[in-house]
């Protein structure tokens, strides 16, 4: 029988395929428990989660003490404002005053990469990623992994796109991460001032010119998002020209097979990297992503906070 | 087979006992209005379609079958170090005002069962529930007694008791391992 | 101090000297090099068959943090670390508090490791006041107070203009300038090397070319005036390229590695080690291997060791957080051997990079085992074993990326001005 061996989710990076095989099957089971009249089971019954946000998210947030609850655990949000953390206390600080408390799993996001490889040599309880830096978003790519075998039955064999800022994106990195060791074909389009050095070697990644020669024939299209605060100052001119060669529209769109998915990881800058006839279009998948990132958030939760030492 | 193993029952003899339940059951519940069964995964949900078929066999008519996966429920799940794999439930039906009728293979501690109709609670609220096991195999740990029992049988507790099915999840017999 | 050092292979390349020899030093001075000396009445003799008898090894690029920041490292321990490792002398950069922009603290350097240190402290001063980038450090004050370089180590003197004029007026002054090559503005926010790592990492990377850049760029200044310039800390292929060309064509350039540059690649970075992050960073495997052949060929003039330690409240943080650099006193020496062992250098050419040419660069007159030069050796066990543990470090600091590394080779014993600072 399959067993869970990790005490951690950081990266899928860290996860074989057989773990993440586990963590999906865990969450198409979970999806009954959602659709439920009562949303909720005892699992978690007296495990304290606390979600540890050192960057404004709503939806990740959101997501993962919806999932916590549904497992009937008790959650805790802080939300250490930058500023005071980089005033006063350190990171470590933090999380053992935290650890004081008796927590059962600390879910963090954080603006710096490995960030939580730091917290977990701290902490005794269980860490979750809910995105670090540029590195990883597991959450989020296994939703997708989800998500996309929810519609094909398989993820091995299929083309997959993902287009825009590949450099700064920590979905972009856990995509290919799970994608790829699932038997998935990465095509990577976008500037090459958004493309990170090597990125071909992360797995059966194939870095594209143009959006073109990604989306052609795409079963699955990943659009990133864009920012202008991020990327406008020197990695591109600017949204108007960046939406017209990496922009998805219901004309490039076809030239992806016919019914191919279209997903994004939110939150959308509509007209900039997808047009609003995409987003509302039948091929869009978004909100399915975001009913997936429940079942997927509590499969994660479900299984660390049992599994034994690393 | 080894020294160890020995047969409780074996294909014929599940067959009959669950031809008997299936009566008891009907007798019970003066037919099969409003009576659902809901096998606990796994030995319990194939056993819930055997008897399905049965009663379908004796009564005529059809009577819905759901299945449910305890993991979520379960109390001892603390001693484990890694999680159990999540099952899938299946209940294609409302079980308010419903006469649910629980399957499952082996009664042992009752733990299982109490986890059980917890998880049915939260699918809404039946009129009754009734226990059907195939074996009961005594030592209790719980205030739960079966409603319709196919075979008691005395065994220790460090004894194990498995249905054991084939292939095609068809109760092949009934062993005890000593 | 009169020392009788007997039966060691004595290795001098400033006197063309590799044989079995003894060595007799009175007063501080070498007083004889030959066979079968004899211990004149009240001289302590040491036999040290089987081992080495090289000048004292010479640190050009070290950070003792005081004044200012003795938290990390100061004179005493500092100097303690670096006889430990086998240095007689060391070169220390300006980035303290205040900064060694003035006189004052050349003056506080220098007599605090006279009376208390434990080798001798030549300091580098600043090329700008206050390392701001801004205006000309009075270089004139700052040699008569005894530094011996200037350089704003730490970061680069990012204005072109204004480098042109610092080395037109040291080469006026008479003092070398040291730079520290980097592009400010291509490092941007990165914080380790640009390549498949930084990318798998999810880490903002420091290209490449960004040293090459700044070392172009000062390679073309020195040629340019026609003054000598030493770059700091090379560790890419382009840089080695930019001066080994530049030798070629007679430009009066010198440049130092580090020996983490030839050991480490940035795959040392995986797992997030913040004591793998230092600037500028670890490169790729075929920089270390254009560094060896830098160092193979003489692009390569010396090994430093950018001595930079750091409390453990600044490094056991988040990666971005953490300050950049590694301590290097104490594994210097096991870490450049092994560029003996691997047939990339002769000994004798290790003893060049580590003693003579660093004496050579900075006009110091160290780095040679003369009759009638200061007694400054080190006596160097090639053969010891040892690992490197974090309780037996002789620093302040434990920011090193090879702890339980090890190591082969290590000073026997450091003797300075004949006297022993160091015995194992």
């Amino acid at each position: 029988m399959a067993e869970f061996k990790h005490r951690n989710i950081i990266a899928l990076r860290d996860l074989t395929k057989e773990d993440m095989e586990l963590l999906l099957a865990t969450a198409e089971n979970m999806r009954e428990i959602n659709s439920r009249d009562i949303k909720k089971v005892p699992t978690l019954r007296g495990k304290t989660i606390i979600n540890l946000f050192y960057e404004a998210s709503t939806r990740t947030r959101t997501s993962f003490e919806i999932a916590a609850k549904r497992l009937s655990a008790d959650t805790v949000n802080i939300s250490p404002s930058t500023s005071s953390a980089t005033k006063g206390e350190t990171l470590a600080d933090t999380a053992l005053n935290l650890l004081a408390m008796k927590p059962d799993i600390i879910v963090m996001r954080h603006a710096v990469s490995g960030a939580h490889y730091h917290l977990a040599k701290k902490v005794t309880c269980s860490v979750v990623n809910a995105g670090d830096g540029a590195h990883e978003h597991p959450s989020q790519g296994l939703l997708d992994l989800l998500t996309i075998r929810d519609r094909f039955g398989r993820l091995d064999g299929l083309k997959v796109a993902i287009v825009g800022d590949i450099t700064h994106s920590r979905v972009a990195r856990s995509d290919i991460q799970g994608l790829t060791k699932m038997g998935s074909h990465v095509y990577l389009a976008g500037p090459p001032t958004m493309m990170p050095p090597a990125v071909e070697k992360l797995g059966s990644v194939t870095v594209c010119t143009t959006m073109r020669e990604a989306i052609q024939d795409a079963d699955v299209v990943i659009m990133l998002r864009i920012q202008q605060e991020r990327q406008g100052k020197t990695l591109m001119p600017n949204a108007r020209e960046y939406s017209r060669y990496f922009g998805l529209n219901p004309e490039n769109l076809k030239l992806a097979k016919p019914g191919a998915m279209v997903m994004h990881p939110g939150p959308i800058n509509r007209g900039v990297e997808m047009s609003s006839y995409v987003v509302n279009g039948s091929q869009s998948h978004v909100l399915k992503q975001v009913e997936n990132g429940v079942a997927v958030r509590m499969a994660m939760l479900y299984h660390v906070c049992g599994g034994e030492l690393e | 087979m080894a020294d160890n193993l020995t047969v409780l029952l074996d294909e014929s003899g599940i067959k009959r006992a669950l031809t008997r339940i299936s009566h008891e059951i009907l007798e019970r519940n003066k037919g099969v209005q409003d009576v659902v069964l809901i096998g606990i995964r796994s030995g319990g949900a194939f056993l819930a379609e055997e008897l399905a078929q049965s009663i379908a066999m004796i009564e005529g008519a059809a009577i819905p079958v759901g299945a449910i996966d305890i993991t979520l429920y379960r109390d001892d799940i603390k001693n484990h170090t890694s999680r159990l794999p999540v099952g899938k439930t299946e209940i294609g039906f409302s079980l308010q005002g419903k006469k649910v009728v629980l399957v499952d293979d082996v009664l042992f501690t009752g733990r299982t069962i109490r986890a059980a109709m917890d998880a049915l609670m939260d699918h809404g609220r039946p009129e009754c529930i009734q226990l059907a096991v195939l074996i009961d195999r005594g030592h209790r740990e719980l205030p739960i007694r079966a409603d319709f029992v196919g075979r008691n049988v005395p065994t220790s507790s460090k004894e194990n008791v498995q249905v054991v099915f084939s292939a095609q999840n068809q109760p092949l017999e009934v062993v005890l391992e000593k | 101090m009169n020392l009788l050092i007997k039966n060691g292979r004595v290795i001098d390349p400033s006197q063309g000297l590799d044989e079995v020899a003894d060595v007799l030093v009175e007063a501080g001075v070498v007083k004889e090099i030959g066979t079968n000396l004899k211990a004149p009445a009240g001289v302590h003799a040491i036999d040290v068959a089987g081992k080495y008898v090289v000048p004292g090894l010479v640190d050009m690029h070290v950070h003792l943090r005081d004044p200012g920041l003795e938290y990390k490292e100061d004179i005493v321990s500092g100097t303690k670390a670096a006889a430990a490792g086998g240095f007689t002398s060391l070169a220390c950069m300006p980035n303290t508090k205040p900064a060694i922009d003035n006189k004052a603290v050349a003056s506080y350097i220098i007599n605090k490791a006279n009376t208390e240190g434990f080798c001798n402290v030549f300091p580098v001063g600043c090329i700008t006041y206050g390392m701001g980038g801004e205006r000309m450090a009075e270089m004139g004050e700052l040699k008569e107070a005894g530094c011996v370089a200037v350089s704003d180590d730490g970061r680069p003197v990012a204005n072109a203009e204004l480098m042109r004029r610092a080395l037109e007026y040291a080469r006026g002054i008479g003092i070398l300038v040291i730079s520290h090559a980097e592009d400010l503005a291509l490092v941007g926010e990165g914080v380790m090397n640009e390549g498949f790592t930084s990318t798998e990492l999810g880490l903002k990377g420091i290209p490449r070319v960004a040293e090459d850049i700044a070392t172009a760029r000062d390679v073309m200044l020195a040629e340019y005036t026609n003054s000598p310039l030493h770059i700091a800390h090379v560790s890419t292929k382009g840089s080695v390229r930019i001066i080994r060309e530049a030798k070629a064509r007679g430009v009066k350039v010198t440049c130092e590695t580090a020996p983490h540059y030839f050991t480490l690649t940035d795959d040392a970075v995986r797992g997030y080690d913040t004591n793998a992050k230092m600037n500028p960073p670890l490169r790729e495997a075929d920089d270390v291997a254009a560094i060896k052949e830098g160092l193979r060929d003489g692009t390569i003039d010396c090994i430093a060791t950018d001595h930079a330690p750091h409390h453990l409240d600044e490094k056991d943080v988040e990666f971005n957080a953490a300050l950049n650099g590694i301590i290097g006193l104490e594994t210097s020496l096991p870490l450049s051997l092994k560029l003996v062992e691997d047939g990339i250098l002769t000994v004798n050419q290790l003893v060049e990079k580590m003693s003579c040419n660093p004496s050579k660069i900075l006009g110091i007159s160290r780095g040679s085992l003369r009759v009638g030069a200061v007694a400054d050796l080190t006596v160097i066990d090639p053969a010891a074993a040892w690992a490197v543990e974090t309780e037996k470090l002789v620093s302040k600091s434990r920011n090193t990326p090879f702890i339980g590394w090890k190591m082969k080779g290590a000073a026997a014993c450091t003797i300075r001005g004949g006297a022993v600072v160091f015995s194992r």
